[in-house]
């Protein structure tokens, strides 16, 4: 059995989330009978590794530095195996505008969007350009921050009064921020997982808002204001369509071991739309990709299992 | 631990009181004196109410305050937020009415919504809880048929806003509750901690304990580790609360108990009281200095005349759960107003501490948040194509003018 660095915690706002996810996932290690060194990523984390030497390393990070291809181009130093998605394929996943120019390009359907950073409205005027990309984009319109998760700082614009305080609050979690059109339908995420004969998709996740107010989006995202459904009551052809994009979109960005896409589906128009990938979704006992790993048959441990193997799997293709 | 709990980050959200004067020469000879002359009692059950030797200290605390209390009349509870618990659990059904401040400590909010309550809540300006507004409350609840538990309030130097009922309303809300029958809970964690102006009654001094329940604390005089708070109420509610003081813990830690015991009999509890009253004083005047220096003018906040904290206005585009974003990567935390309210209100405001930091890390601290606060205030600036331009701190008038400083403007957001 394998000696499996758990990396969690860190000092991103999805800390919390990462601890939980972490202690999931080092009981189901501990399960399978691996040896588990538990390390919360801070200012000691290389030294940690150093001292822990360890066969692996699985990343139960999210959101700055766990998620963003840091951390994985610190393991690569060390020559240390790890789960998950690589460092080009976690910069560019954890970089919404990017993976959006990315989807754009590879005839991906993705909502239309404009994305600014701080220094275009501080140092180029870009306030001037807001009524013509309004006059684009349609309201409503929704504003995030180009690289965070877990919604935070995501905010809706019914109007275009309510852009300033928008990109105000989107700016509070990054220098760049993305004007998306805002697309009324359903909330679907796609979980992949590699498996031995290559990255499957797994039951689709529908998030389903108890109330009817798609305007509020942060209450979708509040404990007990949604509830999901998996697999989702889709027609066959709009599944076999999303889980079609989904692993289009994991390719496009060359993504490892596991992930999650995130689509809105449109269902007076029949259109489905990605909107991000998570190239490490929570693993907590509400998170998507173990449910959708458990309506496929596979259990918690089963899945930690195989995407650990998967990491293996990947150091010795590379080094074959 | 939490992100703001990294030891990097100056925390200006606890309300942590700073027990590092604390002598550890008294705490040891304390505990020694329990070891060998109190041990299996120390060690033992105690009484659901409490100790007879804790509840002297208690009317001695009580007394310092105006207030004299029979000790059949109170119980000792674990901590001041069991209190709020156990009056709860005793007066509340699921979808009673329970009026609070906005804002209200957000310690309670959860413990108001565990037990289903509906909070209502009433605005405070400088002058503590709006009474005018608290009677129209009332009248229109009995419109709809609808009869409130209890008011809690923190008459004084209140938790968030920092500000003080003032005399004249301390007595006309000890009327209503009178004339309504209407129980009050008081909390009073820090009455003690005046840093200027006379004292004031409590509501329980004004009204004798015929409507006021009332909850004090050891937490912010002593120490909020040794878990030791207190009930005084009307007998009636009192043997409610008994009740469920027995089905939550059977009683309070007797160690404890016995430990603040052994450290009243040493007398020198008033001193230690004066002792962080001088120290807060110099930090709460550390905090609105540097609030003066580094902060836009574009905000406002209260000026507390005691307790922990001053209650941060911004302007209305600045939501305060998202500036703790940015505030965390400068390594500085507060609290975002939105926990002090029930109905979303409270999102361009913010809760600062000032107990539990050095003088050095309040002013740092504050230059931080005053700088994140600016940034925000000059890319709205350009995001609604104003292109305001913020002065440097240095330039900058005192926003301490006492018309504008000495108010807390609560008001709805115009945009929500």
């Amino acid at each position: 059995m394998s000696r499996v660095a758990v990396l969690k915690g860190g000092t991103s706002l999805e800390r919390q989330v990462s601890l939980r996810s972490g202690a999931r996932v080092e009981d189901a290690l501990e399960r399978l009978g691996h040896v588990v060194v538990s390390v919360d990523a801070g200012a000691d984390l290389i030294e940690r590794l150093r001292e822990a030497s360890p066969d692996v390393a699985f990343v139960a990070l999210h959101g700055r530095d766990g998620e963003d291809g840091t951390v994985q181009e610190l393991l690569e130093i060390l020559g240390i195996p790890y789960t998950g998605s690589p460092v080009l394929a976690s910069a560019l996943a954890s970089d919404k505008v990017v993976t959006k120019h990315l989807m754009v390009d590879a005839g991906i359907p993705t909502p239309d969007f404009f994305a600014f950073n701080e220094t275009a409205f501080k140092e180029l005027g870009a306030a001037d350009a807001l009524p013509a990309m309004a006059e684009r984009l349609d309201f409503p319109i929704v504003v995030k921050p180009a690289r965070q998760g877990s919604a935070l700082g995501i905010k809706f614009a019914r109007t275009p009064a309510d852009v300033p305080a928008a990109l105000l609050a989107a700016f509070s979690y990054d220098g760049k921020v993305l004007l998306e059109r805002h697309v009324h339908g359903r909330d679907l995420a796609v979980s992949i997982l590699d498996r031995e004969e290559g990255p499957v998709t797994l039951p689709i996740v529908e998030a389903v808002p108890l109330e009817e107010d798609f305007f509020d989006f942060e209450a979708r995202y509040e404990i007990g204001r949604t509830t999901f459904e998996c697999p989702a009551a889709l027609p066959d052809e709009t599944a076999a369509r999303a889980a079609e994009i989904a692993l289009a979109v994991y390719r496009l960005l060359g993504c490892s071991g596991f992930a999650r896409v995130d689509l809105m589906y449109d269902e007076q128009a029949g259109e489905l739309f990605v909107l991000e990938l998570n190239t490490i979704p929570g693993l907590t006992e509400t998170s998507l990709l173990p449910q959708a790993a458990e309506a496929a048959g596979i259990d918690f441990d089963a899945l930690v299992g195989r995407i650990l193997q998967h990491a293996f799997e990947r150091r010795a293709a590379a080094a074959g | 631990m939490a992100i703001t709990a990294r030891p990097e980050v100056i925390s200006l959200a606890g309300g942590l009181p700073d027990t590092s004067t604390f002598p550890p020469d008294t705490f040891a000879a304390v505990t020694t004196g329990i070891a060998r002359h109190s041990c299996a009692k120390a060690l033992q059950y105690g009484p659901t109410e409490g100790l007879a030797e804790t509840k002297e200290c208690i009317q001695q605390v009580m007394a310092a305050e105006g207030m004299h209390v029979d000790p059949g009349h109170m119980i000792v509870t674990t901590g001041g937020q069991q209190v709020i618990d156990l009056v709860t659990k005793t007066l509340i059904d699921p979808g009673d009415v329970i009026i609070a401040e906005a804002p209200t400590y957000p310690g309670a909010v959860p413990t108001f919504c565990s037990y289903q309550a509906e909070v209502v809540q009433v605005d405070v300006d400088s002058d503590g809880m709006r009474i005018d507004l608290l009677e129209q409350m009332l009248d229109r609840l009995e419109g709809e048929g609808r009869r409130p538990k209890f008011v809690y309030t923190i008459p004084t130097f209140q938790n968030p806003a920092g500000v003080t009922m003032s005399l004249e309303r301390r007595q006309c809300l000890v009327q209503v509750a009178r004339e309504r029958e209407l129980l009050i809970l008081e909390d009073n964690p820090y009455g003690m901690l005046r840093y200027e102006g006379e004292t004031l009654p409590t509501l329980r001094a004004l009204d004798r304990g015929v409507y006021v329940m009332y909850l004090g604390t050891f937490s912010k005089i002593l120490s909020p580790g040794i878990r030791l708070g207190w009930v005084a109420a009307p007998p009636a509610v009192l043997e409610k609360i008994n009740l469920g003081k027995q089905a939550a813990d059977l009683c309070t830690s007797t160690l404890s108990q016995l430990m603040v015991q052994a450290y009243f009999e040493r007398g020198r509890w008033r001193d230690y009281v004066d002792s962080l009253t001088e120290l807060y004083r110099a930090r709460r005047d550390t905090m609105l200095d540097a609030l003066a220096e580094f902060f836009p003018p574009e905000a406002q906040w209260t000026r507390p005349c005691g307790g922990l904290f001053v209650w941060v206005t911004l302007p209305d585009f600045i939501d305060t759960t998202d500036l703790l974003a940015r505030a965390l990567r400068e390594n500085v935390a507060f609290v975002p107003g939105e926990a002090a309210y029930l109905d979303g209100r409270g999102r361009n405001e913010m809760r600062l501490n000032f107990s539990a930091c050095s003088e050095d890390d309040l002013r740092e601290g504050v230059r931080r948040i005053g700088k994140v606060v600016a940034e925000q205030v000059a890319l709205y600036g350009t995001l609604t194509g104003e292109h305001r331009v913020v002065r440097a701190p240095a330039e900058e008038a005192p926003a301490e003018d006492a018309a504008v400083a000495d108010v807390v403007p609560i008001k709805r957001r115009a945009s929500r």
